[in-house]
């Protein structure tokens, strides 16, 4: 089975957010990055599907150069070969844009399925995993938690705010993949030697055309200090009354 | 526990390759996930967290330099630094249970030991199956090996060994002790099993330092041991000093890394205790302090890389390793002083980290040769006149 999995590699959850000069972009000063927290378990599924039907894995991620670090821990951890569709300004790039970009290499890599995180960390769209597959035409299974191959079909369990969904869907499908679906491996000292002799490719990506920019980013307000309406016991009235008629939720 | 946040004042991460990085992190998260909420605890009641060896032997840090054909991940000299560096961020005892096991246990089985020794042990001790320790130490002679009383004597196509070795990690947890002797006029290694008559390894105990370590004597009262125990590539004392090498140059590493530790959370310590209304760190005396600490740690930090560098391409030599220990077990300590200071009274709780590394650090800068014994090695490489005796 040909399985690719997609990251993003995102800046870590420690970075603080500052509004560049521009206006538009944050400052990534003083940034570090890792993989985004959801893709690192759609390389794990792609992982423990190798592993349960064969074929090979196949890491692919628009970003830049940098995101060699990246790729490598992954292929330590087992995956066969990494792509990266090299973009120097990954984060001004709209989800279409990036999925029509993704679509066109996973085609080109002859894949029988993609997971994917259901989300990235920095701009939250949620977006890149269906319309994958929409440009690919393929099945979409979103917000996985639970997953079953055999053969050209499957099983997952989608977990939504009214409760777990069970659904089937058959080959070749994108599945994103949600918190509870596995828990990532650790790679080992080995599989950190035997990643050096795996390829990765860097490639421009197929120009996806126009898309949405940014005119400008502004964070959200500073919060107003709390106040202590009393201590203890004493300072009950005061709360409920604060809650009563100054919140007014009580 | 805030997570670890590694000072890199002056970007050494950009010098480091991704393998190296990713091995340090790998080894990092596996520490404070896995090691940090456990050692506390093993370091109050005096005892080795022995669960985790199964899981070292998964990352692979046992002989993290050793070809993979004998089992190890063959791993450059950089990133194994980097692992010992990680390790003793944990715990001067973790670090000393890997370096042992790495440094002076399978690193003279491949380096003096026949084709059998090596196929027999290291695998088994790269899974952690089978724990090694090294005897090199005496009850009397701990600056001068050489002075060694432990005997082996020819007996047939065997030897019969006896002797006291003492200050010997792992000695009581290990399957296979190197033990050296001296046979027929030369100082020899020996491959000792557990459980071979008349050999024992009781624990030392009542140590306030290197508490979450096993540390033991070994006895052997007329121990007899086959002719293929014998080390047969390595004779004189360069053959056990050439193994401490090894290991002095992962304490270079190591004690760096109880020294991040310490700085790392002396930092946060000082950024949030208020006092005088406003954070410790806001005042001169605490800004000074943390300033001459960062600024030795980085050299310490430039240094160990430097000497890693050197390591892989063949041009290290054992007075730049003992520059490099010295140096480093001496700034960590000195760090951990400062920091266990900055930090009043909660700088004494095991609540915090900064005390263990204290302690522990008070064994490091004596073992593996003392602070005082690598100043005279280093005395000797700059005049050419040795001030031993």
């Amino acid at each position: 089975m040909k399985i690719v999995a997609t990251f993003k590699r995102v800046p870590t959850t420690e970075a603080q957010a500052k509004v560049g000069g521009d206006g538009k972009t944050l400052d990534p000063a003083g940034w570090q990055y890792m993989a985004s927290f959801y893709d690192e378990i759609a390389v794990e599924a792609a992982l423990q599907t190798k592993e349960k039907h064969g074929g090979d894995v196949t890491v692919l991620t628009l970003g830049p150069s940098e995101a060699s670090k990246e790729v490598r821990e992954f292929l330590a951890r087992g995956a066969d070969s990494g792509v990266i569709l090299k973009d120097a300004d990954p984060a001004a790039r709209d989800p279409r844009w990036t999925a029509k970009a993704l679509a066109a290499k996973v085609q080109a890599l002859g894949a029988d399925v993609v997971f994917t995180g259901r989300v990235a960390t920095d701009r939250d769209n949620a977006a890149v995993g269906p319309m994958l597959a929409t440009y690919l035409g393929w099945a979409c299974v979103t917000e996985v938690v639970a997953l079953e191959i055999s053969g050209a079909a499957g099983t997952a369990q989608r977990e939504t705010e009214h409760g777990v969904e069970t659904v089937a869907f058959s080959l070749p499908a994108v599945i994103t993949c949600n918190k509870g679906l596995n828990e990532p491996r650790r790679p080992n000292l080995k599989g950190i030697m035997a990643a050096k002799s795996k390829p990765i490719a860097e490639e421009s990506p197929s120009d996806a055309g126009a898309q949405a920019v940014v005119l400008s980013v502004e964070l959200p307000p500073a919060r107003k200090a709390g106040r202590i309406v009393g201590e203890g016991l004493a300072g009950v009235p005061a709360l409920v009354d604060a809650l009563k008629n100054e919140a007014k939720i009580l | 526990m805030q997570p670890f946040r590694q000072l890199d004042y002056v970007r050494l991460d950009d010098s480091l390759s991704n393998e190296e990085k990713l091995a340090r992190d790998t080894v990092r998260d596996w520490v404070s996930e896995r090691f940090l909420p456990l050692v506390a605890e093993h370091f109050e009641a005096g005892t080795f967290p022995m669960e985790v060896v199964p899981e070292l032997a998964d990352l692979g840090v046992f002989g993290p330099t050793i070809p993979e054909e004998y089992g190890g991940p063959g791993l450059n000299n950089v990133a194994a630094g980097l692992i010992y560096q990680e390790m003793e961020r944990g715990d001067s005892g973790l670090r000393s249970f890997v370096s042992v096991q790495g440094g002076l246990v399978m690193y003279p089985i491949f380096a003096y030991g026949s084709e059998e020794q090596k196929r027999r042990w290291l695998p088994l001790m790269a899974k952690g199956q089978a724990i090694g320790c090294f005897g090199l130490t005496e009850p009397d002679f701990g600056s001068n090996p050489g002075g060694m009383l432990t005997t082996a004597k020819k007996d047939g196509t065997g030897w019969v060994l006896n002797g006291r070795k003492m200050w010997i990690t792992n000695g009581t947890v290990a399957d296979v002790a190197v033990v050296w002797a001296r046979a027929e006029g030369k100082i020899r290694g020996f491959l000792v099993e557990q459980g071979t008559k008349g050999f024992s390894a009781p624990e030392q105990k009542h140590k306030w330092s290197l508490r979450a370590s096993v540390t033991s004597e070994l006895v052997l009262e007329d121990v007899k041991v086959p002719g293929s125990a014998l080390l047969p590539n390595g004779e004189g004392l360069k053959a056990p000093l050439g193994c401490l090498t090894q290991a002095r140059y992962g304490i270079a590493w190591g004690a760096l890394g109880a020294a991040l530790a310490c700085f790392d959370e002396g930092l946060s310590y000082a950024k949030q205790r208020i006092v005088f209304d406003k954070p410790l760190a806001g005042f001169q005396i605490p800004q000074q302090k943390l300033a001459n600490i960062a600024t030795q740690i980085t050299l310490g930090q430039l240094m160990a890389l430097h000497l890693g560098r050197l390591k892989d391409d063949g041009k290290l030599t054992p007075a730049m390793v003992s520059m490099g220990k010295r140096n480093n077990v001496h700034l960590a300590l000195e760090t951990a002083r400062v920091v266990r200071d900055l930090m009043g009274a909660n700088g004494i709780s095991l609540e915090y980290q900064v005390g263990r590394h204290l302690c522990n650090l008070e064994s490091v800068i004596t073992y593996e040769g003392t602070h005082d014994i690598h100043t005279l090695a280093i005395g000797q490489e700059l005049t050419g006149i040795q001030a031993f005796r």
